[in-house]
């Protein structure tokens, strides 16, 4: 994952990520030309595939709508790194496979516009424009299992091939 | 060292003896939950897996609630979406308009949940439910598709926060204004991923109206979860309701918290939540007067029999203020048959008010009373966060029924206090 930076503050809402009056559908492309319309209305003007959404503490509280890093995923943005996530959102992008990363150090020091890459093997986000680098902690296995399987309805599907019972 | 009551329902879930804060667990789900906005993308998900049958047709329930009575073409195409879901599965809790309510209202009341249950529903205030004593979180819609095939939702145990309110709450101070002021004194990430357990003299006093409010915010401080032990209100409220056999759980004396908050109910005023967050609360009196435009009583938070009891007290014999537009809605049909059986509707529209049917319409700027741009509203819903109820320009203060109805009558910012005695 490469991309450039889109700097966010503490609390994005769900409804900044993707108002209400849009969710009368579930058209993945139709919600992703909405995303982040009431915080930043050019914001999928100006954003192009590959780009990072980089935020502050709390991203993406507020309500349990998926349609939130749907639009993000749909919009085209690789991953998203905040210091911290509201946890339906955090569950909800593991569950459809929008990559994000936990690192309040790195969000401190990344600069709107500035070019970085996640490095998944080694757990680092290495900001290109000002040569740093930060460590990020990995997820736990159990997500990570989820995650590899490209999402939960994957993972589910995988899971009851092999057994009945289990999960 | 003992468990909590959120540990030990999640334990006997997963069929485990005991489980600690960060376990990560696979649970077994006694009910889940969707809406017309979360569900279709749970039935599309769980379709495309080709798995033929749900889990359990009695454990499934849905409810079009947000966008219904369905605002457009849009709209009626998702409700149709749960509708046919419905049929083709057999499920047996699918309610439709003119038997249904707010979800959060509508579960309880019908019994459909009950004491140490381990339920999830595709929506942000499942939590509600943590006022019977079950463990009770949001989730998104494809945890719900999963859950339809499984039955099962992945989860990590979250540690507890406990939350104590000594003495006894004031005249016109109600859960409502509890849970604001907690959130006021611990941020909107205050309880991030974690259970918030409510406890104390003030919280036992409490109806099972007013501790549905406290839970049902628990989200808006970060929670998982929050819970009040069930004791002799929970088990008058579930008599009648709860036909399933369920099980008591209690916190151990030696349980771990992570922390523990003390609050003395007695100092706590009505509280007002300023935009656009739910943690920028002040007392009443601090921001009485702020003109305002649309007051909003209802919703998952507080459109229950004893919100609308306090709205018709205030309002009784009085007409709201030339300026103001006040929308009533009572969040299940059956509060509503029985707010006309006790004439509070006639007392609302003799006062000018709106009354709608069931709906969580305008809280989530959905419908029924959308803002203009400059618009400010009083609401007694759960969020206040920019363009929530309309324009990106409009406002939100948050408030509890009490405040609401006070404020539609003077059209600014009003204590119940100063327009009735108590």
């Amino acid at each position: 994952m490469k991309g450039t930076c889109w700097k966010f503050g503490d609390n994005i809402n769900t409804d900044e990520i993707i108002p209400a009056r849009y969710l009368n559908t579930t058209n993945t492309k139709e919600l992703a030309s909405h995303c982040m319309e009431d915080i930043d209305p050019n914001f999928i003007k100006k954003a192009k595939g590959g780009d990072v959404i980089v935020a502050g503490d709390n991203f993406g509280c507020g309500s349990s709508r998926e349609h939130a890093p749907i639009a993000i995923k749909a919009a085209g943005i690789s991953c998203v790194i905040a210091k911290s996530f509201a946890r339906i959102f955090f569950r909800n992008a593991i569950n459809i496979g929008l990559p994000i990363f936990e690192c309040p150090e790195a969000v401190g020091q990344i600069q709107e516009g500035d070019e970085i890459e996640i490095d998944l093997a080694t757990a680092e986000i290495l900001n290109h424009t000002s040569k740093k680098k930060f460590k990020f902690e990995p997820f736990p296995r159990e997500m990570q299992e989820i995650i590899q399987a490209g999402g939960l309805m994957n993972f589910v599907k995988k899971n009851i091939a092999h057994s009945k019972n289990e999960l | 060292m003992g468990m909590t009551i959120t540990e030990k329902i999640i334990a006997a879930h997963s069929n485990l003896k005991e489980v600690h804060p960060g376990q990560f667990v696979y649970a077994n789900v006694d009910i889940c939950l969707g809406n017309d906005i979360t569900a279709p993308i749970a039935i599309e998900e769980f379709e495309k897996t080709g798995i033929k049958k749900v889990f359990d047709p009695e454990k499934i329930v849905l409810v079009p609630d947000h966008f219904t009575p369905n605002k457009d073409i849009k709209s009626a195409q998702q409700s149709k979406s749960l509708r046919e879901f419905s049929v083709e599965h057999n499920l047996k809790h699918y309610f439709e308009i003119g038997r249904m309510g707010i979800e959060h209202a509508l579960l309880p009341e019908k019994g459909i949940v009950a004491p140490g249950d381990l339920v999830i529903g595709a929506d942000s205030h499942t939590c509600t439910y943590g006022a019977l004593g079950a463990f009770s979180t949001g989730v998104g819609s494809t945890d719900l598709a999963a859950c339809f095939a499984t039955g099962k939702v992945w989860l990590k145990v979250p540690e507890s926060i406990k939350f104590v309110f000594h003495g006894q709450t004031k005249s016109w101070t109600s859960g409502k204004d509890l849970i604001l002021y907690t959130i006021g004194k611990i941020g909107v990430d205050g309880a991030l991923y974690k259970a918030m357990e409510f406890t104390g003299s003030a919280i036992t006093q409490l109806s099972m109206d007013d501790r549905f409010s406290i839970c049902n915010m628990a989200i808006e401080a970060g929670a998982k979860s929050g819970i009040i032990s069930p004791d002799k209100n929970t088990e008058d409220y579930i008599k009648g309701r709860v036909g399933k056999k369920y099980t008591i759980y209690q916190s151990d004396p030696d349980c771990g918290y992570t922390k523990t908050y003390e609050f003395d109910a007695n100092d706590i005023s009505p509280q007002i939540a300023l935009p656009s967050l739910p943690e920028n609360t002040k007392p009443v009196e601090d921001v009485s007067g702020i003109k305002i435009d649309q007051v909003v009583i209802g919703s998952c938070t507080n459109g229950r029999i004893s919100d609308l009891r306090i709205a018709a007290q205030i309002l009784k014999g009085k007409k709201i203020h030339p300026s103001i537009r006040l929308i009533i809605i009572p969040a299940t049909q059956e509060i509503y048959r029985q707010a006309l059986k006790e004439s509070l509707i006639e007392i609302f529209i003799e006062a000018e008010a709106v009354v709608s049917t069931p709906t969580c319409g305008p809280c989530l700027g959905g419908h029924m009373g959308i803002l203009a741009e400059g618009e400010r509203a009083l609401s007694t819903t759960n969020r206040n966060f920019v363009g929530r109820m309309g324009h990106p320009k409009s406002e939100i203060y948050l408030c509890s029924p009490a405040v609401a109805a006070a404020s539609a009558i003077t059209g600014v910012i009003t204590p119940p206090n100063e327009v009735v005695k108590k």
